[in-house]
């Protein structure tokens, strides 16, 4: 996918959620030990550019905005510490509209960019932002290595299930047999659902919430930022304009009972009217089902923990949604485990080589071994 | 002007009763020749380690003091199949008693260790030359495998050359008995039996190999005695067997080197030291984001050796990675430099676009190989001009710097390091196959003489307003260079966006505005049109010359070579060869105009002839070779001669 020079809708509001000034830095994020602090209280109005936001009106992407507006004093780092990076979407024009330091890159290589800035400067709270084409078409590759090395990035994957920016040809995560511009009888490619990719490339954190939700979004938010290492956050966000309601069946009242089921750490997995349904894993294959909560079974209703080493239940559970209807889509934190985090481990191997050889010495280096003079 | 060697040498341990003042003396009653200059090729199957050997004759022969220049050519498979024609991996080293410029012509002394490579090689070779043949190796099938009927050894095809059968295999077989080997194990040390007979036929000082190979098996103590006993085997064969009756001396090249301490150096191995040197005059981090890639690997490795000088390496999951985490960190103030081949550069070309896009320093180094697509990848080109000049979407100028020898690199480096800082772009470093793995003789600079690289980043307010308020604008430019401020994230207050959609002068906000695009087209052009760099410099004794022969890169050996032949026999030409490909030297146009004819030696179809006529509209000759080897003095004096009578 190449953007289209065409500019897109203009005006609209700036954000449609409860402004949250002044939050209070009261949460501890151990990802951010080594950012500076902010000097001052921070509110949401700090985080908002001078730039006119160009979204299309009603786009998802506002809500997100307004989400992360308000979300980052909370952080309680200083903004000049913070960066957005972007490849190229509808969804990566979001850094020019934070006041935060921004990059908005090339088309799929915002990890790879990332990395770079995240691995030469821990003093910094680094946040990609990308979409379902650009994350997972053509800049896949770059992804999925972001994940397995764990480097500290906050990926927010803006997935809409449809190109945007190009006007609305079929994305990597469309339903199979979508019709668009591009297939007019319809898709032929199976979707990639992205938690169980993430989580089959080694990743340490994995969560998935609604644009709409601001509340669970920003819960997820906060988790991901105080995570030590890569964070994807699956964020569903609708396309008004090439594919809206594609997530209607998790947002309307009525429907989302059946379809939503919200993982929290430490508590059973229950969901629908009355919580009268559960996840239980089938004794015969290992694998889970939706099942009716009756006395009998109750207390095979499973408990979620995000914190198993194993990603196998995580796995699972990202299969449990049917692509097509979203029926029992699991949102909240899948998965969220401490592992070693790349820049640390590069910063200590550097700290490591000046123990053992001294701080380098370019005349020494220069000179090598086998030296010979000649005198005038 | 003497020339000694250094006392960073250590002496030998002595357990060698043959050894005098740490270096082994011939002491038979033997004849003793003074030649002034040599060219030996070690060639065998790529599993022979004929890299190996190469390469400890050349640290053999620099810490003696001759000048000298290598060319290692070998297969692209790691272990093509054994004895046949395409297996054969050579070195070839040329060594003298003055100053040299290329790794020579054509070799005075081959070194076969099978039938493959004495048939891959003996075409090369001057009538008269001296083969070594291992002929432990001349059986019926491995002759047959590479179309030898009868034994060349036998039916008077070589009458023509010195040839000294050697039953190298055997001889290094024998030597070891002592040692608990397999056979198998022991025959690998017959390379090391044969630097050792060289070694012998040459003078060459002997402690650096052994402390060498002690080195390298340190943790297998009985495999590194097994090497030096195969190595001293091979030097007491040629002290005694009848048929070596001659060995050679080549004095040190006692007034080729100005005065200094010298050390041999690879151009892969100068470049990374001109890198880590740039992170310390800049002050600044260094950061390499790179992708495994033959020939510039050994920038990676080398330069993840010294993490101890702050150094970051990244090994990323592809060439585009690569390139992309070294501009993230250029956007966080490191010196970001990215290393590759052409096909590299193909995949790195559209995040090129984006840091000219962005104006941020940045270094991409293009060791270039045989192309196009996967061509050949360990053999030499300069084929990459063009793509480094014009391989982008849109109006992407870069400027283009080009390295001559393999110790000229570590300037190059320097070089490219300062026009990136200062005038915030990305920069292409062009150095090429034959100066990545060839070596030479480097002058060790002293730290006073590398130049001061450090830039300033943003701090504060660069703009007023109308209103009179202070601003941040990351596209306001410095008047005199045109770069752009480098305001690095952590700066409080100049917190600012940037990206690949093309900017408002100024502020750097998106703009989608036909003026201002114009503008900033030619804004970026400028800035890299008017990029400083030194006048051309004409090499033209007398300014008698009506002929000009310009080159660029690694070309510079050889056509120096050619120009000195031809002054010898009486001719008169001018020589000038360009470190800066973009933008040209201010003078370049005069210098052009100066001459009747201007002649432009490469290693592709005349790229940079095309760049020279199309900008000066001078009718400019191309001679051109594409084989993947380096041009020939002679070759080139032979044409360079055409053109002059022309």
């Amino acid at each position: 996918m190449t953007e289209t020079t065409t500019a897109h809708g203009t005006g609209g509001p700036a954000g449609r959620g409860p402004a949250a000034a002044g939050t209070p830095a009261s949460t501890t994020f151990a990802s951010l030990s080594l950012v500076p602090k902010a000097a001052a209280r921070q509110s949401m109005k700090d985080f908002k550019s001078d730039q006119e936001v160009r979204w299309c009106p009603g786009c998802g992407d506002y809500a997100i905005l307004a989400a992360v507006q308000g979300f980052m004093p909370e952080l309680g780092v200083a903004k000049e510490n913070i960066v957005f990076v972007s490849g190229i979407g509808c969804s990566s024009r979001f850094p020019y509209y934070m006041n935060t330091y921004g990059m908005h890159s090339i088309h799929g290589r915002a990890p790879a960019i990332a990395t770079g800035l995240a691995t030469s400067r821990q003093d910094l709270s680094v946040w990609v932002v990308t979409g379902d084409g650009d994350a997972l078409s053509i800049g896949g590759n770059h992804l999925i290595h972001a994940l397995r090395r764990n480097v500290n990035l906050k990926i927010l994957l803006f997935n809409n299930r449809i190109y945007g920016l190009t006007k609305g040809q079929y994305s990597p995560t469309s339903e199979i047999g979508k019709i668009t511009k591009s297939t007019p009888m319809g898709s032929l490619d199976v979707p990639f659902n992205p938690v169980s990719l993430a989580l089959g490339a080694e990743a340490s954190f994995v969560a998935r919430t609604v644009d709409s939700d601001r509340k669970h979004l920003t819960e997820v938010l906060r988790q991901a930022a105080a995570h030590p290492g890569t964070a994807l956050v699956e964020i569903y966000q609708n396309c008004n304009i090439f594919n809206d309601g594609a997530f209607e069946a998790l947002k309307d009242q009525q429907q989302a009972e059946e379809a939503v089921i919200r993982l929290e750490h430490g508590q059973p997995i229950r969901f629908g009217p009355d919580r009268a349904k559960g996840v239980v894993r089938d004794p015969a294959t290992g694998d889970l089902q939706v099942v009716e909560v009756t006395p009998d079974n109750e207390a095979q209703v499973l408990i979620h923990d995000a914190h198993s080493a194993s990603p196998t239940t995580a796995f699972a559970l990202s299969r449990l949604a049917d692509p097509d209807t979203l029926h029992h889509t699991p949102i909240g934190v899948f998965r969220s485990v401490d592992r070693p985090v790349y820049d640390t481990l590069m910063a200590g191997q550097l700290d490591t080589a000046v123990e053992q050889n001294g701080k380098g010495d370019l005349a020494a280096l220069m000179a090598g071994g086998d030296t010979w003079t000649v005198i005038g | 002007m003497t020339s000694k060697v250094s006392s960073t040498t250590e002496q030998a341990d002595g357990a060698d009763g043959a050894l005098v003042g740490g270096q082994r003396k011939p002491a038979g009653t033997k004849d003793v020749r003074r030649l002034d200059r040599v060219i030996i090729r070690f060639a065998g199957d790529s599993g022979d380690g004929m890299q190996l050997t190469g390469d400890r004759f050349t640290s053999e022969t620099a810490s003696f003091g001759n000048d000298l220049s290598t060319l290692p050519n070998f297969p692209a498979e790691i272990r093509a199949p054994a004895g046949t024609l395409p297996g054969v991996s050579s070195f070839q080293l040329h060594f003298a008693d003055h100053d040299i410029l290329t790794p020579g012509d054509a070799p005075d002394v081959l070194v076969a260790m099978n039938p493959a490579a004495l048939k891959a090689n003996v075409g090369d070779l001057p009538r008269g030359a001296e083969i070594i043949v291992n002929t432990d190796e001349f059986t019926r099938r491995a002759m047959q495998k590479v179309g030898y009927a009868v034994s060349p050894l036998e039916d008077g095809s070589l009458d023509g050359y010195q040839i000294h059968p050697v039953p190298l295999t055997t001889l290094t077989v024998e030597a070891l008995k002592e040692f608990a080997l397999s056979r198998k194990e022991a025959e690998r040390s017959k390379n090391m039996f044969a630097l050792g007979l060289l070694s012998w036929m040459y003078h060459r000082p002997t402690e650096g190999t052994e402390r060498f190979l002690r080195t390298k098996f340190a943790k297998k103590p009985d495999i590194a005695a097994a090497n030096i006993a195969a190595f001293r085997a091979g030097w007491n064969f040629g002290e005694t067997t009848e048929d070596f009756a001659v060995s050679y001396e080549v004095a040190p090249a006692a007034t080729a080197f100005p005065t200094g301490t010298y050390r041999n150096i690879s151009g892969n191995l100068a470049l990374s030291y001109g890198l880590v040197a740039a992170s310390r005059q800049a002050e600044l981090p260094l950061y390499l984001g790179s992708y495994p890639i033959t020939p510039a690997s050994d920038i990676l490795h080398e330069l993840s050796k010294h993490k101890n000088f702050g150094v970051r390496t990244f090994q990323a999951e592809d060439e585009i990675a690569g390139i992309g985490a070294a501009l993230g960190a250029a956007f966080g103030g490191s010196l970001a430099v990215t290393t590759t081949s052409g096909p590299g550069v193909a995949l790195k070309s559209e995040t090129i676009g984006l840091a000219v896009s962005l104006e941020l320093p940045l270094l991409i180094v293009d060791i270039q190989r045989g192309g196009p697509s996967t061509g050949l990848p360990t053999k030499t080109e300069q084929a990459d001009l063009l793509q480094a000049m014009y391989g982008r979407n849109g109006e992407a100028p870069v400027p283009v710097i080009a390295p001559r020898t393999p110790a000229d690199c570590f300037q190059a480096a320097l070089e490219a390091a300062r026009i990136a800082l200062v005038y915030r772009t990305p920069v292409f470093l062009l150095s090429d196959g034959y100066l990545a793995n060839g070596s030479e003789p480097w002058r060790i600079p002293e730290l006073e003489e590398l130049p001061d690289l450090r830039v300033e980043f943003a701090q504060g307010p660069n703009h007023t307003l109308d209103d009179g308020t202070q601003a941040f604008w990351p596209y306001k430019r410095d008047p005199q260079t045109l770069a752009r401020p480098w305001a690095v994230p952590g700066t409080p207050g100049l917190e600012h966006r940037i990206g690949g959609i093309e900017k408002q002068d100024g502020t750097g906000n998106i703009s989608y505005d036909p003026a201002n695009h114009d503008f900033m087209v030619r804004t970026r052009q400028a800035k890299i049109d008017n990029i400083a760099v030194a006048d051309l410099e004409v090499d033209d004794p007398g300014n008698t010359a009506r002929t000009l022969v310009l080159g660029w890169g690694s070309t510079y050996g050889p056509i120096t070579a050619a120009v000195r032949r031809l002054r010898t026999a009486g001719e008169h030409i001018a020589q000038a060869h360009l470190r800066h490909l973009n933008p040209f030297p201010k003078n370049l146009g005069t210098v052009l105009a100066a001459y009747d004819k201007v002649v432009i030696p490469e290693m592709n179809l005349g790229q940079l002839a095309t760049l020279i006529r199309a900008k000066y509209l001078v009718d400019a000759d191309s001679y051109n070779q594409v084989n993947g080897m380096p041009f020939k003095a002679e070759q080139l004096a032979t044409a360079l001669k055409e053109a002059i009578d022309d």
